[in-house]
């Protein structure tokens, strides 16, 4: 158990007994935090007194109210903010004014409480606060131990992982509220698409292992001589029904056979992301060319489509974890974002090379080369 | 357009979302206009007046909702907007904005939590039309 020590500045008695009712004892825990919280109250009435506090005790979470008698809390804020304390300030104000809110978090304001508030909403502002200051420091242990980039991947991950959920939400509540009538037939679109953003979120979190397995190296590598045109034929077969879903048809010009030593299922990943990307974005009616062949000591692993194509400002972001390029064509299409990610780790770790010739509406060609013949 | 409903803009990337959207807003009597991207927004508003407009805050870029809603009230001050986002806490106002230059002229007259009953959407849409 960690104590996050509050300090409540708010001239009026009855809403600092109020808050130190409410959060005595009060606390929390998050699913992804081993620790749990709770909460040691400290009250000042001015901010001259908070002052005083503040300079004798590390303060975890500083309550602010705004109309204080002298110095008014938003001028306080901007000098506990200019001290770079280690703190999170969430403001208790009557008048949230949208000027108000503006000024206070530029000057370091995590959040605002109106008032008057009840037990559950200062609760929920709380955990959301300790949460915020949890992730802060975490950051910054992250930083000094340069896993910065780890922490940003789970920053977006939880924003792809929210979009679903809030999807799937809403149409739970249109069908919990009956907002389109008695009949079921009626939610049938919602349901698929639920079902649907729930497939995609299942296969993000496919996908993510599948990267962070690539990324710590737990992943044992299983190398064994394989013949990687029998993995091609293997992956094709499993892309059948979903090409034929997108009337998308795939043209196959594989060499008979081709045995290399590499990790069976690193190469069907490998042929599985190309292929499956060639036919998700591709048109009604598109094609899909699949090419394998041997040059020098380099198998040449080509996959070309006559699909949607990108510009080049899209091509650059393509490498980028979570990078689903997005524009009206894309929207219906569901993708994790990691994809290509996992494809440039995997073409790393065998020491090849990716090359991306893409033209918007065109279609997209990828090479890839694998230094695989010895 | 239809002329005797009022027009709201609804501006999502997500076509759940959007749909879901467009649906309580159809149901409140209002005709709903959807688009799916800060880019299409910005083309849409150079031609078009809505009566009021339902941002959503990450599209494109992280403050898209923010750079339509400032670009709206240039164009047209009186036109009220709504910010809906998955990015506020669950007990007030957050901003995700980094820059500092940027929170200088956030300009929406409500943020939403995404994910917000019927009626309440229905009661705030109303009472920035004043109906």
């Amino acid at each position: 158990m960690t104590t996050l020590k509050v300090l409540v500045v708010d001239d009026e008695p009855a809403i600092r007994s109020g808050v130190i009712r409410i959060l005595k004892n009060h606390n929390v825990s998050f699913p992804f935090i081993q620790e749990d919280f709770d909460f040691e109250l400290i009250e000042a009435g001015t901010a001259e007194i908070a002052t005083e506090i503040l300079e004798k005790t590390k303060i975890d979470i500083m309550l602010l109210d705004n109309k204080l008698p002298g110095m008014e809390g938003i001028e306080f804020l901007k000098i506990v903010s200019e001290k770079k304390l280690d703190l999170a300030v969430m403001m208790i104000t009557s008048h949230a004014s949208l000027d108000l809110a503006v000024m206070a978090t530029r000057r370091g304001a995590y959040n605002f409480v109106p008032k008057p508030f009840t037990p559950q909403e200062m609760r929920a502002a709380i955990e959301s606060i300790a949460k915020h200051l949890y992730l802060k420091r975490m950051t910054s242990t992250l930083k000094e131990e340069g896993k910065q980039i780890r922490f940003k991947f789970l920053s977006v991950l939880s924003h792809e992982l929210k979009s679903p959920i809030n999807a799937i939400e809403g149409y739970l509540r249109i069908m919990q509220e009956k907002q389109a009538g008695e009949n079921i037939n009626n939610y049938k679109v919602m349901i698929e698409r639920s079902i649907d953003r729930i497939k995609g979120m299942r296969g993000l979190i496919m996908d993510m292992l599948d990267l962070t397995k690539i990324e710590s190296g737990t992943k044992t590598q299983n190398l064994k001589p394989v013949d990687i045109c029998e993995i091609a034929r293997m992956t094709l077969d499993s892309m059948y029904p979903l090409a034929i879903q997108k009337n998308v048809k795939i043209y196959p010009d594989l060499i008979e056979e081709l045995t290399v030593t590499a990790d069976p299922s690193e190469v069907e990943i490998i042929f599985n992301n190309l292929i499956s990307n060639a036919v998700k974005y591709n048109k009604d009616g598109g094609k899909v060319f699949f090419t394998i062949k041997k040059q020098d000591e380099n198998i040449i692993i080509i996959v070309e489509d006559t699909g949607i194509g990108m510009n080049e400002e899209e091509q650059k972001q393509l490498f980028k974890e979570f990078v689903r390029i997005k524009n009206q064509k894309t929207q219906q299409i569901s993708g994790s974002g990691l994809g290509l990610s996992i494809l440039q780790k995997l073409v790393d770790m065998y020491k090849g090379n990716i090359q991306v010739d893409s033209k918007e509406d065109v279609g997209t060609k990828f090479t890839v080369t694998l230094p695989l013949i010895k | 357009m239809d002329n005797t409903k009022k027009n709201i803009l609804i501006v999502d990337d997500d076509v759940d979302i959007l749909e879901q959207i467009k649906m309580y807003v159809t149901s409140y009597g209002f005709n709903p206009i959807t688009l799916s991207s800060q880019k299409e927004a910005e083309k849409f508003l150079e031609t078009n007046k809505p009566d009021l407009a339902i941002f959503d805050l990450m599209m494109e870029k992280d403050d898209s909702g923010f750079i339509l809603s400032y670009k709206l009230k240039k164009k047209y001050p009186d036109v009220p907007v709504i910010i809906a986002t998955a990015v506020t806490s669950e007990a007030g106002m957050v901003f995700g904005i980094d820059e500092k230059g940027e929170r200088d002229w956030i300009k929406a007259d409500l943020y939403l939590e995404k994910n917000l009953r019927a009626d309440q959407l229905e009661r705030e849409i109303k009472k920035l039309l004043k109906l």
